[in-house]
Formats: C-alpha cells, sequence, structure tokens
C-alpha cells in the first residue's frame, strides 16, 4: 500500500509541488537564519579562535567578553609565569585604534600587540610577508579582507587600490608600515586586523597607565587545565579562563545583552510558524481532497493504522524533499556568501536541529489529516 | 426430509436482517432512516432494493456491508453480526468478504486501472505483482485489457464502471453491494453493465445487493425489495 500512498500523493501534481515548497521554504529560512546567526556568534569569539596557540587566557576579573578590554599592568604576566604549571605566559595588548585613510577619513582597526621576542598570538596564516618581519621599524600586518575594504586607498575616480607590503599607513597619528598581509577570522563588527608588536603597540595606542589586555598562557604538558585556571586565580587575583570558556562567556554576554537571538529567533520561529501554514494546510487540504478515496479504502478493508502508515509515509516523503531542497538551497546561500560581509556557519547540529523542525511540521500536518481519516465514517462511501 | 430443507434453506441464506431500525440526528432533526427492516438475501440471487430518495436503501446496504453501525434490530452477515465485532475486525472482514460498487465508481484518479483494481488485494496483503497480474487477467475478462494502464479519466463512464466491477470481484467477495451501478451511465451502457454484473458476480456461493431505482435495470433482478419511508413494503420474485 506504500506505492498506492505514494501514488496518491504524486498524482495530485500541485498539492505535492506546494507543500514540498512550504516545506522547504520553513527548512531554508530555519536553516539560513540559524547558520547566519551561528555564524554571527562564531565571529564574537574569532579573536580567540584566530589565537589558538594558549591555552588560557588572563584578565581583570570584571571583563564579561572579548571585546570587554580593562587593561592590566604589565607586572601581571611575570606574576602568572610564577605559577605553577604554567610552561609560559606572555602579555597581549588588544585595542581600537583610528587609522587615518589616505583620503583624509579615519577608519577604526582593531590592533594586536604580540609579545615582542616570542611574537606569540599572531595570525593564524600569512599571505605575504613573514611574522618574524613585524621586527622591522614601525611594522605592522594587515588582514588581506580589509586592504581591498576598508583600509584600501580610494583614488579621486572612486576606484579602489588594495594596499600593499611597503604602503604607510597612520595609526593614532604614528607611521605604520605594512610588512604582511595575513588571513584571519571576520571579527564581529568587521573592523580591520592590524598585528605589531607589544611596545610598538603601546606607542601607538593613547597613553594609559595601564596598557596590557591578556596574558597568554600555555600549560606545562599533563596539567589539568581548570586546576591551572584556579591556581593562577589564586595567586594573581585575575581572572583565568580556558579558550573554550572565554568564548562560551563571550556568547552568553552576546546572547543576554544584544538583541541579537531575539532577531534572529523571531525569523527562525516565522520559519517554522509559516511551514505548519504552508505544509500543513496544502497537505490537510490533500487529505480533504482525497478524504473520499480514503473512505473508500477504508469501506474496501483498509485499516485506521494501514491509512495511519500511508499518511506517515506521505507526510515523511514530503518532508524529506523539502528538508533537502531547503538545507540544500541554505547550503549554497552560504556558499555564495563566502566571499562577502555575511557571516554563516553550519555546523552539522544545525542540520539536525532542522531536520527535528520539519520533522515536527510534517508530524503536525499528518497529525491534522491523520485525526480527519480516522474519523471517518467508511458510509461516505455511499453518499452521492 | 423437512429439517434437512430447512438447514439447506438457512445455509443458503447470506443475510438476515430483522427488526433493523437506524435513526438519524436528535430531538426535533431526528430522522427514522431505517423503521423495522426485515430482509433476507440468498445466497446465488441478485437482490434488488428500490424506493424512492430517502426510503433508506443506501443507510439500509450501508449496515448489511458493515460501514454503518444500527441502532436496534438483527443484522447477521454469512454468519457474523458485525456489532459483535470489534472496529479492526469489522474492517479486515470487508476487506476479505465484501465487494463494493459505487455510483461514482470511486477509483483513485492517479492510479492507473490496474492498479485500482488491485487494491483489494493490495489491503489484504498480497503481493504486489501478484496483486497486478490478477487485477489485469481480470480486467481482460471485464474486456479492458487494453486498458490497463489508463488513467480513470481516460477512460469513459461506462469502462470505469467495469474497473470497479474487476475491483469488487477481483478478491472473490461473498457479498457484492452495489449503490446505484447504472445512475452515472445512459441507457446502453448501464444494460452491458447489468449484465456483465450478472454474468461474473451471480454465483452459487455469493450474494448480491444493488440498490437502484433505475426501472430500466429491473429485469436483471431475482428478487426486488420495494422500500418506502424505512420500510420495506414489498419483496417481489423475478424468477
Amino acid at each position: 500500500m506504500n506505492f498506492i500512498a505514494l501514488k496518491m500523493l504524486m498524482g495530485n501534481r500541485a498539492k505535492y509541488l506546494g507543500i514540498i515548497f512550504g516545506l522547504a521554504f520553513a527548512s531554508l529560512l530555519i536553516t539560513q537564519q540559524s547558520s547566519i546567526f551561528v555564524g554571527l556568534m562564531t565571529r564574537t569569539y574569532s579573536f580567540l579562535t584566530d589565537t589558538s596557540l594558549p591555552d588560557i587566557w588572563v584578565v581583570d576579573k570584571k571583563v564579561q567578553y572579548i571585546d570587554d578590554l580593562k587593561p592590566l599592568k604589565e607586572t601581571e604576566s611575570l606574576r602568572v609565569r610564577s605559577v605553577e604549571g604554567v610552561a609560559w605566559a606572555v602579555p597581549l595588548y588588544k585595542g581600537l585604534l583610528k587609522a587615518r585613510l589616505p583620503n583624509g577619513n579615519f577608519q577604526s582597526c582593531n590592533v594586536i600587540g604580540l609579545d615582542d621576542e616570542t611574537l606569540i598570538g599572531g595570525p593564524p596564516g600569512m599571505i605575504e610577508g613573514k611574522l618574524s618581519d613585524l621586527r622591522q621599524s614601525d611594522a605592522v600586518i594587515v588582514d588581506s579582507v580589509s586592504i581591498k575594504g576598508r583600509l584600501a586607498r580610494v583614488l579621486p575616480d572612486g576606484r579602489r587600490v588594495p594596499l600593499e607590503i611597503g604602503d604607510t599607513m597612520e595609526l593614532n597619528d604614528h607611521r605604520a608600515v605594512v610588512v604582511g598581509i595575513c588571513r584571519v577570522q571576520r571579527p564581529f563588527q568587521s573592523q580591520p586586523v592590524v598585528y605589531t608588536t607589544f611596545s610598538r603597540a603601546t606607542i601607538f595606542a593613547p597613553r594609559e597607565r595601564k596598557l596590557m589586555s591578556f596574558v597568554l598562557v600555555k600549560a606545562k604538558p599533563g596539567q589539568n587545565l581548570q586546576k591551572l585556571c584556579r591556581r593562577i586565580e589564586t595567586r594573581t587575583g585575575l581572572a583565568a579562563y580556558t579558550a573554550e570558556k572565554f568564548k562560551n562567556l563571550t556568547v552568553r554576554y552576546y546572547m543576554k545583552y544584544t538583541g541579537i537571538p531575539i532577531n534572529f529567533g523571531i525569523t527562525v520561529v516565522l520559519g517554522f510558524i509559516v511551514g505548519i501554514a504552508i505544509a500543513g494546510q496544502t497537505f490537510y487540504n490533500f487529505t480533504l481532497d482525497n478524504i473520499r478515496y480514503f473512505g473508500t479504502l477504508k469501506a474496501m478493508g483498509a485499516t485506521d493504522l494501514l491509512l495511519l502508515r500511508m499518511i506517515l509515509l506521505q507526510a515523511a516523503l514530503v518532508g524529506s524533499i523539502g528538508y533537502g531542497l531547503g538545507v540544500g538551497a541554505a547550503s549554497a546561500l552560504g556558499s555564495l556568501s563566502g566571499k562577502t560581509e555575511l557571516s554563516f556557519r553550519m555546523p552539522w547540529q544545525l542540520l539536525l536541529i532542522s531536520a527535528v523542525a520539519v520533522m515536527i511540521i510534517c508530524a503536525a500536518s499528518a497529525a491534522i489529516s491523520i485525526r480527519k481519516v480516522v474519523r471517518l465514517e467508511p458510509a461516505i462511501v455511499f453518499k452521492s | 426430509m423437512l429439517k434437512s430443507t430447512i438447514m439447506n434453506e438457512n445455509r443458503n441464506i447470506a443475510v438476515h436482517c430483522k427488526g433493523l431500525t437506524k435513526t438519524y440526528g436528535t430531538g426535533s432533526t431526528m430522522v427514522h432512516a431505517l423503521n423495522g427492516i426485515n430482509l433476507e438475501v440468498r445466497t446465488g440471487e441478485m437482490m434488488m432494493l428500490v424506493g424512492p430518495s430517502g426510503s433508506g436503501k443506501t443507510t439500509l446496504i450501508s449496515i448489511i456491508a458493515g460501514v454503518l453501525d444500527r441502532d436496534g434490530g438483527e443484522c447477521v452477515v454469512f454468519g457474523h453480526d458485525f456489532m459483535q465485532m470489534k472496529s479492526y475486525e469489522k474492517t479486515r472482514y470487508r476487506g476479505k468478504h465484501i465487494g463494493f460498487v459505487f455510483q461514482m465508481f470511486n477509483l483513485l484518479p492517479t492510479l492507473t486501472a490496474a492498479e485500482n483494481v488491485a487494491v483489494p488485494l493490495l489491503i489484504n496483503g498480497v503481493k504486489r505483482k501478484e496483486a497486478f497480474d490478477r487485477a489485469r487477467e481480470i480486467l481482460g475478462r471485464v474486456g479492458l485489457g487494453d486498458l490497463t494502464c489508463s488513467l480513470p479519466d481516460q477512460l469513459s463512464g461506462g469502462q470505469q464502471q467495469r474497473v470497479a466491477i474487476a475491483r469488487a470481484m477481483l478478491h472473490n467477495p461473498k457479498l457484492i453491494v452495489c449503490d446505484e451501478p447504472t445512475s452515472a451511465l445512459d441507457h446502453e451502457t448501464g444494460h452491458k453493465v447489468m449484465e456483465l454484473l450478472r454474468e461474473m458476480v451471480v454465483g452459487v456461493d455469493r450474494a448480491f445487493i444493488v440498490v437502484t431505482h433505475d426501472e430500466r435495470i429491473f429485469e436483471f433482478a431475482d428478487r426486488i425489495a420495494k422500500m418506502d419511508d424505512g420500510h420495506i413494503t414489498s419483496v417481489e420474485s423475478m424468477r
């Protein structure tokens, strides 16, 4: 009877495609919006992802997320080094400094100052130049997206000329020379990322009493990171987080204090509701259109269980196709937007959530139809 | 001798209804569709239920076919009382032992003729290949051997009713009920359909009930039960 169920479904081409369209649209909306949300949340801790070498990040106790900078005294890195189980601890500067562009405009940049000796905390990949080139005078390394975008020179005719190695720029009224181009993950606010040494960053930065943003810590082999964090906290009075915990802290902050989850949540819920409305109603209409035939099958001996199986099979088929098309379209959109500013990240968990959402839509649609068919009196077949 | 004759007569009785009642609605909208129906249908005969609209013909075959529950009285079909059966037992019984021919044919529009005919076998769990082979064979017997792959809307009314007859016959049921089998057909086609029904359906082990108010096909009946206002007013033998 599975064969009959599928032929009943596919025979009504308009309704069949209508249900699939509804489910595909719902699946697309849920998956795509969730992927953008996840992508955006991933960007909130992109700097943590890029800086993968340290095991532990030491910050002021009041810091709530990665960009919530509360400077520390430079001597704190020495205190951290003295904690048992620490292999090395280096200072890192992170701050928003203004770059003056050749056309006179200003652009805020994320300036990262790396430990002068080790250059730990550098970009995850170099496209041109070497990280050690930062040891040259006034040297900075700029991310590959910004050189063509926000930091590009704009000619009088409007054309943009990418920044190149050897070009100079002004960072907070200080000369900076581009010595390398690196690859980084897009930050949440999409500012250019500029790497330099810690000592040079403190020259670029406005004068303050304390200028160190983080102490990056590598644990000795075999150390329990949680215990080491607690030891550092006890000894220094600072906060110490593993990279994973710092990421969670950052995401939680954005979830709690920004409207981002609500905005995306509304769209995802709308996708779900639209899915139920379109697919549910079309599926129900399909059942109503076929009610005489379901009655005929019932009169001819089809049990409620058999009809239930037929409807569930129909729902499962349209659900699978709709889900596949929706997720496929979302992936394609994600792939096409790969080189744009759009944040898009589709982990497997999201595919699972989307699948569950589509399953719920299908189950709800099928349940309404099943109720109608189970309550159907087979005597309907004798009504003309 | 007398006892043996009575036993034989009892064995020949396919449907036995006594004091059958059915009402629809409640209070001021209550309608007494059947008011104490007494009827016997024997195996090997074609019994026609005739009468004006609203006389209770369709209600009566619905109860006999087990698609509607009675309110009172008795109705025994081949020794089985549907009221004593659970819902799924009743459904299974219908699937195995009752064939239906409907006024509007009720062929599934997206299935071919052969697929439509195979439905009762598929419901009864017969393998698809066997069901389709048997469906094609019986379609050949009703003269539609070359139209097995046609969809219902590609067939004429008469051809559709032949497909419906083949579907009702395929699983070799004990009782076949037909609701106005010729009302959607012209006279000549209706006549041919009735000839086919008589030829194929009426058999010694099978009972056959036709609801109609088409007087032109009365000649095909073995007996005619006239109904009016929920009663059987007369039963007339035609042979």
